[in-house]
């Protein structure tokens, strides 16, 4: 499954002059701008789950620090990111994504790296798809005989068609004479009762 | 033959014990959980009733949330909550189709699609300065210029296109240290008036070209005085503020590029009036309103400068703004509210005689008082004009109000819970009314008949709709009574708004809601914080005729130093039993474990002044705490310090005034972190009510480990100062995290242990003798979860049968707190996805039941991790042995199977905490996440091993005991007949 994710290659650094531009102007290294883009498969599987329903698909950074939005296209940015490690998560119901390890730095303004963190996957540019879709729900097996006589039911009938049926063949098979001797045992011993087919506790 | 049966009796109970997975079916939503969406206190609204078709209103709340709710019946068409630290700050609508907010003070703006909510544009705006933030979208416009939203925020007046968020231009205050109050719009001549103060005197107008953003002109005046609070405009040339004293009323007029200004004193307006002063924030044109002791006076503002009390509203009102509501004429509303009667007048704002409309409507009185109001016209059939108001109270609650009615209410107080406990319900009796369940047997049948068609997947759509609506209505989990299962219970939870709710279990819907008198605002008390609730009183045994009580611990402030206010409420009825406010503060509530005669529980309130105060106050309380005076131990942890003290009672209280019920405390001991090295960000301790089944856990090879069951342990972690922010601030090198087990009584330190290059924020659960904590390691960027399991050491040779025989064990030795037992640990780290919330372990009645982590992960959705994953035993390759002790093989990161989300396809949005409550049934624990949502399911972590589920049938039983009666009577006819023909033969 992940390997058949096809991530494209291209680092996107029409921010990096707006960056500059601010970096330069606060005196700081505070203000970058990380931009990227959430692709969901629009085929859905599931009726539960809209296809490409991206309105509520989240963003966010740094475990909460800040949430953003998709637009339409699917693309997101978080502006004013200082330079350093950072952390991007997608929330998104119905989607399994990993989260993002963005390294934002400060010696070349405004250059960006990203990498899975799950699979330390690096991203050339910067697409974010599920790994996988998550299915909340167990799936209820088709009717089948086999499922009827799986069951307790089924056995319990299944138990008693064997006794009712197989047991006298097999009696029918017993020789006379040794089936005369076990009955003999059996009046010796006394009535059979259900004390005697439990185990005995001493 | 015994054999057999047995055999076959162990593998019918095997496969009937997985039959039910832990995870859900689709058709099984809703059966055993709910989910109720809030949205919290309404800060703005906007309606949109002008299309025909839907009408909405939007609004913005305290939570972070904008939603767009439906006007006939107050669903949520959609929302969006923001990050916490989003507040929105203005919305309002643009081109018709877009909803624009402004956030994170004035630095975010975002249009969203009105009918579905989708995000269609953001833009960042950025500045240098704090400043207040407005957002002004020009109505009225020509067609082509209707994309200008206008801005401040950050210190710029910012220009942005309403269709693409494109910044059009940008003009920079914050030079000028101006701090702008108003922009103004003139649609006539396209010009931008930006007014502000410099200082609290010094008045400053700039006059910006609303097409490119230049300085046209900028003029200002020095005030003989300062001022108070903010401007208010009052036309499109002329501001009201009030004067420093807060007894004149300054006018500031700006005719003809003049600034002209003019005082006037209050007095003049009104007779006898004393007292401080607030202009209310409601714009209407021509008018102001003016708060003064506890009333509100409406001020016309004459054409020549000259002011005319209009109106003196005596009770504590609200004031909207002003609605358009025909060419030139506008209207506004005001709303009184008298005990449990609202009194909604609509007038004109320039024919001040005549009501457009005077209303009654009668309201429940929990609601409190009136906060904000927000008016909307509708042409009614006969051409005049009708009046709806949304209302937001007191208690969070949000109401419109249409024709003298309350067309809906939503109680949006739920969205901000604090604190949560549960109450069981009254035990049925005869004459307790419960509602009707028993039905005939001939229903009963066509209901199983109906399952069994559902299991064996042959029923028709219409079938699985009838299966699903009877699943769901089933009477029996929403009873007002006790179950022998325990499913059904009271959740009694705080919201922040001071309000009580009890909410049924089996439906969520509330029982009773109670507005706390203590935690309302009132002149003893300002600002009051609800803190804690805790169960006061649960009778069993002795005081069986008693309603429970719980107990709500508030505070008169913010601040550590604020006298605390206690509230007694019936957990039954919602009435509030007493309510205390005391002398002393609160800084801390120990529950203790000892009850007196009627079953209430002793607590003990500790407040900033190093004294304790024992509630209840009664000469028992007083006996039992004195026989237990040696054994009561806490701690408390200063954060800012980095220091943990223990506590003990020391003696009574030593002062003027005898008060019998103040304890004087010392300290044991105390643990100083050194600060240059380490903060204090995370204390955990195990819950007070937790049952451990056994001491004792057997390992593969038949060894035994004693767990160390204490519970005065306390996890600490500590971090690097450098690592105290957020994930991204620190680097590896300059970050680790320090975690500490600490015996509370004696002050020992049990372990430690450093991660290093590891960062908070740290979330930890403390159960039986191991806590699991999630960190974030920056060294793989990942997160991870740890597992610390604590074994008593002291007890370990026990297994040794000749010193069982000898008598030389120590099994019978007392375990005591004070004694200091040699303790191993054992602990693992792995790998987790997600970003967490809130960490939980499931509880249940017996501790038997294996536990399973409810972890609440970034998306706001609730995983349940089996312990087994955490446990610090797995290793790579287990042996057979420990394969059937169910030791899962290592992996360097903990699955997650989506399945295994116990919130399902649903999310707890803004998930804040999880609580679980064990049932009577051992299986069975329920959990109830709070957040915006509410979200209630209960759960089984080693699946119903000690009841049928739900979806047992009981049709398929009767038809196989009906076959099998049929085959044994079928049987027994053909052996006679054979047993005929054998002696015939």
């Amino acid at each position: 499954m992940r390997s058949k994710l096809i991530l494209l290659l291209f680092v996107q650094l029409c921010f990096a002059l707006f960056a500059l531009s601010f970096a330069h102007s606060s005196g700081s290294t505070e203000g970058y701008t990380i931009n990227g883009r959430v692709k969901i498969p629009s085929v859905g599987t599931k009726e539960f789950f809209l296809p490409g329903k991206i309105s509520n698909v989240k963003v966010i950074l740094n475990g909460g620090q800040r949430v953003t939005f998709l637009r339409p296209d699917g693309y997101f940015s978080f502006h004013n990111v200082p330079a350093g490690t950072h952390l991007i998560e997608v929330a998104a119901i119905g989607y399994f994504f990993s989260p993002v390890r963005v390294d934002v730095s400060a010696r070349n303004p405004g250059k960006i790296q990203a990498a899975l963190t799950e699979n330390r996957r690096g991203l050339n540019e910067f697409v974010l798809e599920p790994l996988r879709e998550e299915q909340y729900y167990e799936i209820r097996e088709p009717f089948s005989i086999m499922s009827i006589v799986k069951s307790p039911m089924g056995l319990m009938v299944g138990f008693m068609l064997i006794v009712v049926f197989l047991m006298p063949k097999l009696m029918e098979n017993m020789d006379p004479e040794e089936m005369r001797r076990a009955q003999e045992e059996m009046r010796n011993q006394g009535v059979p009762s259900l004390a005697n087919l439990l185990p005995r506790s001493s | 033959m015994a054999m057999a049966i047995r055999a076959f009796l162990i593998f019918v109970l095997f496969l009937s014990s997985t039959q039910f997975c832990f995870s859900l079916y689709e058709d099984q939503v809703g059966l055993m959980d709910w989910h109720h969406q809030y949205l919290g206190k309404v800060k703005h609204a906007v309606f949109h009733t002008q299309k025909t078709g839907r009408k909405r209103v939007l609004v913005s709340t305290e939570e972070n949330v904008v939603a767009s709710l439906d006007l006939r019946h107050g669903d949520i068409f959609w929302r969006q909550i923001l990050g916490t630290n989003d507040a929105v700050d203005a919305l309002d609508i643009a081109l018709g189709k877009y909803i624009i907010t402004l956030s994170s003070d004035g630095s975010i703006l975002r249009a969203w699609n009105l009918p579905d909510g989708q995000m269609v544009w953001e833009s960042s705006l950025q500045g240098l300065k704090m400043s207040k933030s407005i957002l002004n979208i020009p109505k009225n416009l020509k067609a082509n210029k209707d994309d200008l939203i206008l801005i401040f925020g950050q210190g710029c007046l910012h220009a942005v296109s309403s269709i693409d968020g494109e910044v059009l231009w940008k003009k920079d205050f914050s030079g000028q240290s101006i701090e702008v109050q108003q922009i103004i719009h003139s649609p006539h001549n396209d010009i931008v008036y930006v007014a502000g103060f410099v200082g609290s005197s010094n008045f400053y107008v700039y006059k910006v070209n609303a097409k490119n953003g230049e300085l046209l002109k900028d003029n200002n005046v020095e005030l003989p005085s300062g001022t108070y609070g903010e401007l208010l405009s009052v036309s499109s040339d002329m501001f009201v503020v009030l004067e420093d004293t807060r007894s004149k009323i300054v006018m500031i007029d700006l005719k003809n590029e003049e600034i002209n200004y003019k005082y006037s004193h209050i007095s003049d307006l009104i007779k006898y009036s004393s007292g401080q002063a607030v202009i209310l924030p409601s714009r209407l044109p021509g008018i102001f309103a003016l708060q003064l002791n506890s009333h509100s006076i409406l001020i016309k503002v004459a054409n020549e400068g000259g002011l005319v009390l209009v109106e003196k509203i005596n009770d504590a009102a609200a004031i909207s703004d002003a609605v358009s509501i025909s060419e030139g004429q506008h209207a506004f509303a005001f709303v009184q509210h008298e005990d449990n009667k609202i009194y909604f007048t609509v007038k004109d704002v320039d024919n001040w005689n005549a009501d457009l409309l005077k209303e009654r409507i009668v309201i429940d009185n929990q609601r409190g008082n009136i906060e904000k109001i927000f008016i909307n016209n509708y042409i009614r059939t006969d051409r005049s004009n009708g009046f709806r108001a949304l209302i937001a109270m007191e208690d969070h609650s949000l109401l419109l109000v249409q024709q003298g009615d309350i067309v809906w209410s939503r109680e949006d107080g739920l969205a901000s819970v604090v604190d949560v406990t549960t109450s069981e319900l009254p035990v049925e009796k005869k004459g307790v009314s419960v509602a009707k369940v028993e039905q005939n047997l001939f229903e009963w049948l066509k209901g199983h008949m109906l399952k069994l068609k559902g299991t064996l997947m042959i029923a028709s759509p219409e079938d699985v709709v009838a299966i699903q609506a009877m699943r769901l209505k089933s009477s029996e989990k929403s009873k007002m009574t006790r179950d022998h299962n325990g499913f059904r219970k009271l959740l009694i939870v705080l919201t922040r708004a001071g309000k009580v709710f009890a909410l049924h279990t089996g439906d969520g819907r509330i029982v009773w809601s109670v507005l706390l008198r203590t935690l309302r605002k009132s002149d003893a008390c300002e600002r009051p914080v609800g803190l804690n609730i805790y169960q006061w009183q649960v009778p069993h045994h002795h005081a069986m005729d008693e309603n429970p009580s719980v107990l709500v611990v508030g505070r008169c402030g913010p601040s550590l130093a604020a006298p605390a206010v206690l509230s007694f409420i019936d957990a039954y009825t919602g009435r509030e039993l007493n309510s205390l406010s005391p002398a002393h503060t609160v800084a801390q509530v120990i529950p203790l474990p000892y009850t007196d005669s009627t079953e209430q529980r002793l607590h003990l309130i500790i407040d900033v002044n190093q004294q304790a105060y024992l509630y209840p106050k009664t000469p028992k309380a007083i006996d039992i705490l004195q026989h237990e005076f040696s054994n009561v131990y806490w701690y408390s942890v200063e954060v800012d310090n980095g220091i943990i003290r223990g506590h003990a009672l020391n003696s009574r209280c030593n002062r003027e005034v005898v008060d019998e019920y103040c304890f004087d405390f010392r300290d044991l001991w105390s643990i100083v972190f050194p600060s240059e090295s380490e903060r204090i960000i995370t204390t955990t301790r195990r819950k007070l009510n937790e049952v451990v089944h056994t001491q004792a856990k057997v390992m593969t090879d038949q060894d035994v480990m004693y767990k160390y069951i204490s519970k005065n342990l306390l996890f600490v972690a500590n971090v690097a100062p450098k690592a105290r922010g957020e994930i991204g601030t620190a680097t590896p090198e300059e970050s680790w995290l320090v975690i500490y087990i600490i015996d509370t009584v004696t002050g020992r330190i049990l372990h430690r242990m450093t991660h290093h290059g590891c960062q908070g924020p740290v979330h930890a659960v403390f159960s039986e003798n191991w806590v699991v904590y999630h960190y974030f390691n920056l060294r793989a960027h990942r997160h991870e979860m740890s597992v610390i399991e604590v074994y008593d050491q002291s007890r370990a040779d026990n297994k040794d049968v000749w010193k069982l025989l000898v008598g030389k064990h120590n099994l019978t030795s007392p375990i005591s707190s004070y004694s200091r037992p040699e303790v191993i640990t054992k602990s693992q780290s792995y790998y987790f996805t997600h970003s967490v919330k809130a960490i939980e372990a499931t509880s249940t009645a017996k501790g038997i039941t294996s536990k399973q982590l409810l972890i609440g992960t970034i998306g706001d959705q609730v995983l349940a991790l089996d312990k087994r994953f955490l446990d610090p035993r797995r290793t790579l390759n287990p042996s057979q042995a420990e394969k059937e002790e169910g030791i899962i093989p290592l992996t360097d990161s903990l699955p997650i199977v989506s399945q295994s989300y116990i919130t399902h396809s649903l999310k707890v949005e803004g998930l804040r905490g999880i609580v679980t409550v064990p049932a009577k049934l051992e299986s069975t624990s329920l959990v109830f996440a709070y957040g915006v949502d509410l979200f209630f399911t209960r759960i089984a972590p080693s699946r119903t091993y000690d009841s049928l589920t739900e979806d047992f049938s009981y049709a398929l039983l009767l038809i196989t005991i009906v076959a099998l009666v049929a085959a044994i009577f079928v049987s027994w006819v053909l052996s006679e007949r054979k047993e005929l023909q054998d002696k015939w033969r």
